[in-house]
């Protein structure tokens, strides 16, 4: 359902954004036509082996590994492993909440688990190297993960201020 | 590109080693499924993209998010990436997009930070079925300042690496 949403969204801004083009003229809207769907083109062998990929790695690494060390006593040190190991972590959005829920519930601290959502949501290695650098300029990407590297200890920071949810 | 397709090869025998033929056929048809699923996405997030960068008055993009665009400029990335519809595939072609028509680091960081932290299509398809409603809205609430924090970081450092770019 919420899938379909952002279908929706995002189609109805393609086609929103598309009519503007047009209405600048039919030159524009070709050639921003022509440039999108090259770019889809060229995107399209780098995302099937990135995401065919990355089901296979995330097989071999083991889970528990990753959730081990999170415990609501391991205090920065938690907060520095969950922040490694939220880089570290690999495949989609599925694998990436789920080891911040199995951490949760195995007893993991509040805000270990923080870190580690943000930590992987920021620079996640696998998702900067098969998502991000094929799309934008690699110096971009990687200036970009080195800024975000304080922020997981930020929110760790905030987080053990304001206390639980 | 090489690095990766050998991570994937040695992790597929791996794999085959451990859960034999059954097991990478598994995976296999899962992450195929999958790809079907967001190959229209990639497609609009590129179209996206393009349109973004035909339609947008490039003067007014590097005023209201270049160099000297202030936090009014972080602010207008941090919230432009929190609206943004749709995945990765959607949001770094249309932050590419940014940077060829005049927006700088910190605005795109913003931007980028903000869609990975708060962007609502993420938290609403994954975060909130596996994490649960209080933690997400917690963990979007302590995330609120940091994309305004990570571009004005990302300005402040990009001045002083690369002070011939800076105008």
């Amino acid at each position: 359902m919420s899938a379909l949403i952002i279908d929706i969204t995002l189609w109805g801004s393609v086609v929103v954004l598309g009519f503007i083009a047009f209405q600048r003229g039919r030159v524009v809207l070709k050639s921003s036509l022509r440039e999108g769907s090259m770019d889809f083109i060229n995107i399209v062998p780098r995302i099937a082996l990135g995401v065919i990929g990355s089901g296979y790695i995330a097989a071999v690494i083991p889970a528990e590994i990753i959730t081990g060390w999170l415990g609501p006593d391991s205090g920065w040190l938690g907060v520095l492993t969950a922040v490694i190991a939220g880089a570290a972590t690999p495949g989609g959005p599925v694998v990436g909440f789920s080891i911040g829920a199995v951490a949760l519930k195995a007893g993991g601290g509040t805000p270990q688990v923080v870190a580690y959502v943000i930590a992987w949501a920021l620079f996640a290695f696998q998702r900067l190297i098969l998502w991000e650098i094929p799309f934008m300029p690699a110096r971009f990407v990687w200036f970009r993960a080195a800024v975000s590297v304080p922020f997981p200890f930020v929110a760790a920071a905030i987080a053990m201020v304001i206390g639980k949810p | 590109m090489i690095v990766i397709a050998v991570l994937v090869a040695v992790s597929v025998t791996l794999v085959y080693r451990r859960d034999g033929i059954d097991g990478v056929l598994e995976i296999l048809t899962h992450d195929l499924a999958l790809f079907g699923g967001i190959l229209p996405r990639v497609l609009a997030g590129c179209l996206l993209g393009a349109f973004i960068a035909e339609i947008l008055p490039h003067e007014k993009v590097s005023r209201s998010l270049g160099p000297n665009s202030g936090l009014k400029g972080l602010l207008i990335g941090t919230a432009f990436g929190a609206i943004l519809p749709g995945g990765p595939f959607t949001a770094y072609p249309v932050a590419s997009a940014l940077l060829t028509v005049g927006a700088d680091f910190g605005a795109t960081i913003a931007m980028v930070v903000s869609w990975t932290l708060i962007g609502y299509g993420r938290a609403v398809a994954w975060e909130l079925p596996i994490l649960g409603t209080d933690f997400t809205l917690w963990r979007m609430a302590i995330s609120l300042p940091l994309p305004v924090l990570a571009g004005a970081l990302g300005r402040f450092v990009y001045v002083r690496m690369y002070p011939k770019a800076a105008p």
